[in-house]
């Protein structure tokens, strides 16, 4: 294939960077236009408890704020009643399709209200709305009842991921140019055993792989810019398809077309629930928009889903729509709110569902380890930065819809996952499988932080997760190349050998881990990481109920240190422990080891603050403002729930002093455990691990097993499935088959006697009876033949006389 | 004269009784034409027979003549055959 393969390679990475330059192209414009400021609040006031009651309209609460804030030093009622006159003249303005910041209220507030805890306490500012251009391209059905369109909805969420989904698309594609470069020509396949017991030798399949990249890469984008629900849904299930492919790459091995398998089809269940989740919300709510379906003219002719389940005259908090009640009252409930409630509930929980599919959680996690048969770039890119993290987004986007019982169960979830995960990786010996489970610990972190009200935490760690993430698996590809086994006991003492990945790895360990100096400074992991356990422990005190879900969090954060250190260590620290690999590795070519040193820095530098005065203050971060921005309307407020006793705290409380320092110390502290003792068992080699095994040997066989959830899974559903099979089979060839056989045998007996018999019956009779009539005919013409003379003669004298009267008979007449 | 030719015909057994009718009837006939050709009959303007009645007795006699030779010779060839002229005898094509 040589050059021919060459140009799909540099077709698609043309392509993917061509993508990055427009995205941070739109980052400049959007920065340009809005600045990097977190321009607005969407609470109606700092502490003030909203409660989620069907009912309670903006008037009273902003009466008694105006009450509230006159003992507020640096705020007059004056300027409040002002701020009040102008949410209202706000809300009764057509809404056009960019809602702008509402300026005048801004403008009352003399002092910036972005930076520092202390603004928060005092401002009482009225209720201003995020920034969101959305907008349909293309209707692909268009129906009275029933609109699906290809749209947008692009705030600066969208922005933000899209520069992080191209620039590491981008790295990742210079990346897969050099990994990939041995399926320019013909390949033997060394994992596959032909029947006559030869290795496979196949086609290069180079250029494939740049396509199903290119085409992955494209369902992503369309998922981040999706503007309404269906949009989604479609890319998602796309971005799925991508991901079979991406993993069933090398089809010829057992295990990659098997682990692909298993990828779509543990998919398509998490998509059976949000299948439910997407009719619920159409059946009550009438359309699938975010921000709502327009007009020719640009007008907004029906409310989208955020504007309907938190409209603007509740300043934008959870309110159960009039769509659900209605669709209650139909459905016979005897208390409309009630259903409608659980209505939205069933929705919200329905689109989880589809993300507990995707992004791996627990339950349906057992497929992302499997995924790992897939190339290296592929991990990098689909299963730890960007296909896994659609999940998130999408409960980063539908936030808005998520009541607090939701949210509660997206936190256990999200906990269970990241304990359960964490654990399996301290046993695991593939260098992917670690990071695999890594990344699905992490999963479980962001599902953790957005279920506990953090959604800034959540996001923000999103995005430092896919940097450092796709960094560690680059190098442990980097790793592969070079030592050719993914064994990590094969391996060992290779910082020697490769320098360049060893310290980027480091890199990305530190990051992963939430390494820094408490309140200082930190890599990128360090401030999402801390985002979380403030938020997890604000969470905590106000829910006695759940605090143990910080606990766990901490925990996991000791394991994670450990582990990642564990794999760090074993790699490339001590001597080696297979010669003969350790002397064939070498560094690997310069179009590998570019991207690398770029995502590190990223890692790095992504999420630390600019600003040297508020250097300290993780919210300085550009990152986190541009995120603030994206924030959804009216999630700026507690909010707590009607079924459950749950309260979602503002997120905003969590910058508090006293939770901040303690989370901050307490991830700090649980990080350096982690690392000591992963330090003390895989550097200084203070304590065996095989003692250790040993000593805890019937964990140990549990976490090795992956808590035997394969098992679990194959008894539980497998097993059944298949004998059901079985059993549809056995009807199909006995009762089935056996009708139609029989069937066949009585007919060809019928016809064969009954055919007979109408042939010689009808058909032979009428021609021999013909023949027969035609004899006696003939027997009884030959009668005339007499042989006697005279008879003949008197024929003739009789016949001519007769003639000659009829003759002349005839004549006359 | 015509009508004894014809029983003449049919009733006799011997073949030479058969065509002594048959010049019966044809002598028969041919006195016929000459009394339709007579000079009374043609200059009547009454009766329009326009008969050339001698003419055709002519034809007639030596019509007779020459069937009465290929007769004869299919009854000697008869005789040949059979031994006798008796036409009874001669229901070879009996159906």
């Amino acid at each position: 294939m040589g050059a021919a393969g060459r140009g799909a390679g540099y077709v698609a990475t043309g392509a993917i960077l061509g993508g990055f330059v427009l995205s941070l192209a739109a980052m400049i414009c959007w920065i340009d236009a809005y600045g990097m400021t977190a321009g607005h609040h969407s609470d109606t006031a700092d502490g003030r408890h909203a409660v989620v009651v069907p009912g309670e309209s903006l008037e009273t609460t902003v009466a008694s704020e105006t009450v509230a804030s006159e003992t507020v030093a640096s705020e007059t009622v004056a300027s409040e009643t002002v701020a009040s006159e102008t949410v209202k003249t706000h809300l009764v303005s057509s809404v056009p399709s960019v809602r702008p910041v509402a300026a005048a209220a801004d403008g009352e507030h003399a002092k910036p209200h972005d930076v520092g805890h202390d603004a928060h306490s005092q401002d009482a500012h009225a209720a201003t709305t995020k920034v969101a251009y959305f907008d349909d391209w293309y209707t692909l059905v268009g129906l009275d009842n029933l609109k699906i369109t290809i749209g947008y909805y692009i705030d600066a969420l969208t922005v933000v991921m899209f520069c992080m989904v191209t620039l590491i698309a981008t790295c990742i594609h210079f990346y897969a140019m050099g990994y990939m470069h041995e399926e320019l020509e013909d390949v033997t396949d060394h994992e596959v055993t032909l029947s006559n017991g030869e290795h496979l030798h196949r086609k290069g399949r180079y250029y494939r792989f740049f396509q199903y990249l290119s085409l992955f890469c494209f369902s992503m984008l369309g998922i981040v810019i999706a503007g309404n629900i269906a949009m989604t849904f479609i890319f998602w299930e796309l971005v799925g398809i991508c991901s079979y492919f991406l993993i069933g790459f090398y089809i010829e091995r057992k295990s990659a077309s098997t682990a692909a398998n298993k990828a779509f089809i543990v998919n398509r269940v998490g998509d059976v629930g949000m299948i439910i989740g997407l009719m619920a919300l159409w059946g009550s709510l009438g359309t699938f928009s975010f921000g709502g379906e327009k007009n020719g003219a640009g007008e907004i002719v029906k409310p989208g889903l955020f504007e309907q389940v938190r409209p603007v005259e509740e300043g934008y908090q959870l309110k159960t729509p009039e769509g659900m009640e209605k669709r209650a009252k139909v459905m016979g409930a005897e208390d409309p709110a009630y259903t409608g409630h659980l209505l939205l509930v069933v929705a919200g929980l329905g689109i989880f569902c589809g993300c507990v599919g995707k992004s791996a959680q627990f339950p349906l996690h057992v497929w992302l380890p499997d995924a790992m048969e897939g190339p290296t770039p592929v991990s990098a890119l689909v299963h730890s930065a960007t296909m896994v993290a659609a999940g998130v987004f999408l409960v980063g986007r539908f936030y808005p819809m998520f009541t607090p019982e939701v949210l509660l169960i997206i936190a256990i979830i999200g906990c269970i996952t990241l304990f359960m995960a964490a654990t399996i990786a301290i046993t695991a010996t593939d260098i992917k499988r670690v990071l695999a489970y890594s990344t699905l610990s992490q999963l479980g972190y962001m599902m953790f932080a957005l279920g506990v009200g953090g959604w800034v935490a959540g996001m923000l760690h999103l995005i430092t997760h896919a940097f450092f993430k796709s960094l560690l698996f680059m190098c442990s590809g980097s790793v592969i190349h070079a030592v050719h086994t993914n064994e990590m006991p094969q391996m060992g003492g290779l910082r020697r050998k490769m320098p360049i990945t060893a310290y980027t790895m480091l890199i990305g360990c530190l990051a992963i881990i939430g390494a820094g100096v408490p309140t200082v400074v930190g890599l990128s992991g360090y401030y999402s990481k801390d985002a979380i356990l403030a938020q997890a422990l604000h969470f905590g005190k106000n829910n006695a109920a759940w605090n143990a879900m910080f606990y766990v969090a901490a925990g996991g954060a000791a394991i994670t240190a450990f582990y990642m250190f564990r794999l760090w260590f074993m790699t490339f620290i001590g001597s080696p422990r297979e010669q003969h690999r350790y002397e064939h590795a070498h560094e690997s070519p310069r179009v590998m080891w570019m991207p690398l040193a770029v995502l590190a820095f990223f890692a790095i530098f992504i999420a630390m603050p600019a600003d040297i005065e508020n250097f300290t203050n993780p919210a300085a971060s550009p990152l986190v403002q541009m995120l603030e921005q994206g924030r959804p309307d009216g999630t700026g407020v507690d909010f707590s729930g009607q079924l459950a006793a749950v309260m979602m705290p503002n997120e905003h409380g969590s910058h508090d002093e006293e939770i901040h320092l303690t989370a901050g110390m307490i991830a700090f502290g649980t990080a350096m455990s982690g690392l000591l003792l992963a330090c003390c068992i895989y550097w200084w080699r203070l304590i065996d691990p095989a003692e250790v095994r040993s000593m805890f040997a019937p964990i140990y066989r549990f976490l090795l097993n992956k808590w035997w959830f394969d098992e679990l899974y194959d008894k539980i559903f497998i097993r059944p499935t298949l004998w059901f099979g079985r059993c549809v089979a056995g009807f199909d060839r006995r009762c089935i088959d056996w009708f139609i056989d029989n069937l066949a045998i009585a007919t060809r007996w019928f016809t064969s006697g009954f055919d007979r018999w109408i042939d010689q019956t009808f058909v032979d009779g009428l021609a021999n009876w013909i023949a027969r009539k035609t004899y006696a005919v003939g027997l009884w013409l030959r009668k005339v033949q007499t042989g006697r003379l005279r008879q003949y003669l008197v024929f003739i004298l009789v016949g001519t006389v007769a003639m000659y009267l009829l003759a002349t008979i005839g004549l006359t007449k | 004269m015509f009508v004894a030719g014809l029983v003449c015909m049919a009733t006799k057994r011997n073949a030479l009784g058969v065509l002594m009718g048959i010049e019966l009837v044809l002598n028969g006939a041919n006195l016929n034409f000459v009394a339709f050709g007579s000079g009374f009959l043609v200059r009547n303007p009454a009766y329009q027979l326009g008969l050339d009645g001698q003419i055709i007795s002519l034809f007639v006699i030596v019509l007779a003549a020459a069937e009465a030779a290929v007769a004869l010779a299919i009854v000697l060839n008869f005789y040949n055959n059979h031994s006798t002229v008796d036409v009874d005898r001669a229901d070879e094509l009996k159906g």
